[in-house]
This record gives structure tokens, C-alpha cells and sequence, in this order.
């Protein structure tokens, strides 16, 4: 009984990604639309590996700037001084809030790394067809949509700081060319993490228990 | 009986039926397939229309306010993205306008359209566009994150000055539950199979 399971690509269906409805493809395979709302269908995301792959690439040489430029840039009487992310934490950490300074470490160091490392993984996994524990990196793949929107902490720290402090020549505080950087990597990430298709992971695997 | 695939790995599984409040999970990779809210609209529809009040004093009234030898400065939600516009961060300031402002208030919009409609039995106007208007922003709504940095924000002043935590923070942390409750009470395929109902064997034709 080791029957190969089905698939709506192996019965020749679609689904859509709009509405959910599973559908019949048309023989040719010319494009369609589903017939409930009109959406286009695809048996698998589009380029998704390479178009996941180019935001990815773009995110890691992101990444370098947004960790070496100064993220916030105070200004006071006494001299000017230049945060970069971590040294954020670091200030944090000595200044006694050392609960803070691990959620903003989590945030803005870890979970950024992590989605890279784990982005990359996914992406290359599924392009050499490995069949190395699916369900592992299914879930994988759950946790890094589900985290990587908690990146953009340190920008809203900045933002707000930014526009409370600034009480004329006192103090002012500003934020850095890395919060650009920064915000850039948690978008493409996010970018990449939704052009990527979780159903490729599956796909080798079924091919081998075919082929058997 | 209807089939569906899973949307992670395109297993076909059949739908079952569940008791309401009960989600289904896909057997081989475990993504969640659909949940069942029966007679949810109603508490959908609370929780929308009480997001958007939150959301109007969120707006309206001053976050954070500090106060430095006698001086006072106020920061609202707009007024932090002003302030970053007018020092031009353009990108990180559209970032901020967009995830924080926009993407709420239109969620909040067309949900409130959504669920008005179906309580009153009628199909909503522009019903294919909505969801997926729905469908492209709700991963950019950004609240729950902009409320931990907030927090993060008035700890870090607290060395510096005296801060003063101002009415939107609590409305904004009303905001960031009333939308986890709203979320948790519809499901994307139920709205769908409520509004246009596929007849049996349609999906097979």
C-alpha cells in the first residue's frame, strides 16, 4: 500500500490562490482564469524560485549597511554620537533594561539572519529536489512568514524618538542612513518569503514514490 | 462533497465538515486548511467596527508626550511620519505611513464593507476585488510590531526625560487586540463559499 499520494498537479487540477477553489486545467495548458473569481491560475507560483532568489540576493547585500551604518544619530550640548543596531543593544543592555535589550536583539539581529539563512536554505533545498525532511521544512518555511514582520521594530523605535526628541539645540535625534537599509531588508525578505512556492518542497519527493 | 488542495503541498484532501471554532489541518504537512465559524458575523462585525474607533483615537491623540525643562513635545503617529518626511528619510517615511497607517485603516475600511454587507444578506459590491485587496495587505499591517517598538521607544526616554505616555498608546494596544480577535474570527474559504456557493461537481467540470 504504498499508493502515491495525489496532488492537484499530478490530477491535472488548480488551485486558486485567491478563492481556493480547485479547478479543472484547461488541455493545452494555456493560461486560465478560475472560474469563481476570475483569478489567474497557476499550477506553481511563476519564476518562483529565481524571483525569490533575486530578492534574497538583494536583501543579504542590504543586510551589511544595515548592520555597519549608524541607525540613529543623537545630537546634543555635549557632542554628537552614532548608534548602529547594535551598539543600540549594547547601550540597552548596560543602561540596565536587559529585557529590552534581547527583544531588540531578537528582532532586529537574529530574525533578520535567520530568515536569510533560512530563505536560503528553502531555495536551496528545492533546487537541487531534495527530499530531506519536507515536513520540517514546511514548517521552516510557516515560521519565517509568520516572524519576519517583527524586524521592523527598530525603525519604529527610531521614528518615534526621532520626532519626540527634538528640543532645539539641546538634543535632537535623527534617524541613520541604516534605517533605509534596514527597512529595504525586511521588505525584500518579506518579498521573497511570498514569492517563494511551499508546494516545490513537495514536488521531488512525490516524482521519487512515482518513479518506485 | 467538495475537494480542496492544500495550499503548501497540493495534497487534494476532501472537506469535511467541523463543529464550529475548529480548524482542519492539511494530513501531510500539517498547514491549516480552513476553520469553521458558523455564526461568527456578528462577532466579526463588533470587532471590526470597535477596531476603527480604536483606530480614530489612535490617530486623533498624541502616543508619547516628553517633557524637558518645561518644554513639552508631543508625538502622534502622523506627526513621527511628518517628522521623518520633512528630514528626508522618504522611504523609511513611506514605510512607516504605509504599515502603520494605510494598510490598518484600508483592512479596517474593507472589512467593515465586507461584514456590513453579508449581515445584511446582500453580496457586497466589488465582492472579487475586496478579497483581494484583503488578500494583498494583511501581511503588511504592521500594528502589534509599532506598539513594541513604541514601548521600547518611551523605555529607552525614560533615562533621558520624563515621559508621558499619551491616550493612543493604550488605544493603539486596544487596536492590536481588537484585530488579533477580528482575525481569529473569519476564515478567508468561508467567506467565499458564503457569498459565491460552487455547486456540486462545478469544481470537477
Amino acid at each position: 500500500m504504498n499508493r502515491a499520494p495525489l496532488t492537484a498537479a499530478t490530477c491535472g487540477l488548480l488551485s486558486c490562490h485567491v478563492c481556493g477553489l480547485v479547478s479543472k486545467a484547461p488541455p493545452t495548458g494555456e493560461a486560465s482564469r478560475c472560474p469563481r473569481c476570475c483569478g489567474r491560475l497557476h499550477s506553481r507560483k511563476p519564476a518562483s524560485v529565481s524571483r525569490s532568489w533575486a530578492l534574497l540576493i538583494g536583501a543579504y547585500i542590504m543586510y551589511i549597511p544595515a548592520n555597519l551604518l549608524p541607525m540613529m544619530e543623537t545630537g546634543s550640548l555635549f557632542g554628537s554620537q552614532e548608534d548602529t543596531i547594535l551598539s543600540g543593544v549594547v547601550y540597552l543592555w548596560s543602561s540596565g533594561s536587559w529585557d529590552l535589550a534581547v527583544v531588540v536583539f531578537v528582532a532586529s539581529i537574529m530574525v533578520p539572519l535567520m530568515k536569510l539563512i533560512a530563505m536560503t536554505l528553502l531555495l536551496v533545498s528545492v533546487q537541487r529536489r531534495s527530499v530531506w525532511l519536507p515536513v520540517q521544512r514546511s514548517r521552516l518555511y510557516r515560521i519565517v512568514e509568520l516572524v519576519g514582520r517583527w524586524s521592523m521594530l527598530d525603525i519604529y523605535v527610531v521614528t518615534i524618538l526621532a520626532s519626540l526628541v527634538q528640543i532645539g539645540s539641546l538634543a535632537t535625534i535623527k534617524a541613520g542612513p541604516a534605517a533605509l537599509a534596514f527597512g529595504a531588508v525586511v521588505v525584500l525578505t518579506m518579498f521573497s518569503a511570498m514569492q517563494f512556492d511551499p508546494r516545490l518542497i513537495w514536488d521531488p519527493l512525490h516524482k521519487v514514490r512515482t518513479r518506485e | 462533497m467538495q475537494v480542496i488542495a492544500c495550499h503548501e503541498c497540493d495534497l487534494l484532501q476532501r472537506e469535511v465538515s467541523l463543529p464550529p471554532g475548529r480548524g482542519a489541518r492539511c494530513v501531510r504537512c500539517g498547514a491549516q486548511l480552513f476553520r469553521s465559524h458558523h455564526k461568527s458575523l456578528d462577532r466579526s462585525l463588533a470587532f471590526t467596527l470597535a477596531a476603527a474607533v480604536a483606530f480614530i483615537v489612535a490617530n486623533a491623540f498624541p502616543i508619547v508626550g516628553m517633557e524637558f525643562q518645561g518644554m513639552r513635545n508631543d508625538a502622534t503617529l502622523l506627526g513621527a511620519v511628518h517628522a521623518l518626511w520633512s528630514r528626508e528619510m522618504f522611504p523609511v517615511a513611506i514605510l512607516v505611513f504605509l504599515t502603520t497607517f494605510l494598510v490598518p485603516a484600508v483592512e479596517i475600511g474593507v472589512m467593515s464593507h465586507l461584514f456590513l454587507s453579508l449581515k445584511l444578506n446582500r453580496r457586497p459590491a466589488g465582492f472579487t476585488v475586496i478579497m483581494r485587496i484583503l488578500q494583498c495587505v494583511n501581511p503588511w499591517g504592521m500594528t502589534e510590531v509599532f506598539m513594541l517598538g513604541v514601548l521600547v521607544a518611551l523605555v529607552k526616554l525614560t533615562h533621558l526625560a520624563s515621559v508621558i505616555p499619551g491616550i493612543a498608546i493604550w488605544s493603539f494596544g486596544i487596536l492590536t487586540l481588537l484585530f488579533a480577535a477580528a482575525a481569529s474570527t473569519y476564515d478567508i474559504r468561508d467567506i467565499w463559499t458564503r457569498v459565491s456557493p460552487v455547486s456540486r461537481g462545478k469544481g470537477e467540470r
